[in-house]
């Protein structure tokens, strides 16, 4: 650009509050969630593939860059989820008031973790994915 | 009013909003409905695909094959990866068209998310077609 116009106040300028960092939150996860979905159809083409393939498969998922994806995308995905439902109420019309949005968000963080923790917890319990 | 009621809208804005000229000007209506859509569906396929995943505790094949091939899963399993990768690729095309500034680039990347989730949709599709019929 020959003459770079001034922008809006870049995001430094703000003080970081909960709902912003949510915001934020839901399009990297979003993002991210879509090549979680890449991982699926990996494992599903390897399941009809057959064993050798699987194998492959699995020893991603047991490694320890899979384990530390695999519980990336289990947060990803509660994340999402739950402010999406959040979303949803607000695209409804409830919701807007601000100690409602600050409540909401903080709902989403605690579920998004303890749902998080639930199902590795579970996992853990009945056999670990290893 | 039975004219009326045969038009289907394109851009899916209300008649009013036609009339009064607001909302989108092309097909952003239609975006904002799908991407609603497909994330309500999407609410209860992921919880059961979650609990899926967990009773996959050993990766080990043959219990994963025979978990994925019941006739129910597979139908979830299509519902989920089908629904998924469209979601998807309307969450991906908000986060382009807001931070992909040149045009060319941008129709490149839009072209290529839309061809990618149709692939991995129809992929998983297969897939899981593949695996319930071995068995059944």
């Amino acid at each position: 650009m020959p003459h770079a116009r001034p922008l809006s106040p870049h995001l430094s300028v703000y003080e970081w509050r909960i709902t912003m960092v949510l915001s934020i939150l839901h399009r990297v996860t979003g993002a991210f969630l879509c090549l979680g979905l890449v991982l699926v159809a990996w494992g599903l083409m390897a399941l009809a593939a057959g064993e050798p393939a699987w194998s492959t498969f699995a020893g991603f998922c047991g490694s320890w860059i899979g384990m530390v994806l695999l519980v990336c995308w289990t947060f990803s995905l509660f994340v999402h989820l739950c402010n999406g439902i959040r979303h949803l109420f607000w695209d409804a019309g409830s919701g807007f008031e601000k100690s409602q949005y600050f409540t909401s968000a903080w709902v989403v963080v605690i579920a998004s973790i303890a749902l998080t923790v639930v199902v590795w917890l579970w996992a853990g319990m009945t056999g670990g994915t290893a | 009013m039975s004219a009326q009621r045969d038009v289907m809208p394109a851009d899916m804005r209300t008649p009013l909003k036609r009339v009064r000229a607001l909302g989108s000007a092309k097909s952003g209506a239609g975006h904002w409905w799908w991407e609603r859509l497909t994330a309500v569906a999407l609410i209860p396929l992921c919880l059961w695909f979650v609990w899926l995943v967990l009773r996959l505790p050993h990766l080990d094949f043959a219990s994963a094959h025979a978990v994925v091939a019941t006739p129910w899963n597979t139908l979830l399993l299509i519902l989920f990866t089908a629904i998924g990768f469209w979601h998807g690729q309307l969450g991906l095309q908000v986060i382009i068209e807001d931070y992909v500034h040149t045009r060319w680039i941008e129709l490149l990347l839009l072209v290529s998310i839309k061809f990618l989730a149709a692939t991995g949709a129809v992929a998983c599709a297969l897939a899981a077609l593949n695996i319930w019929l071995a068995v059944y």
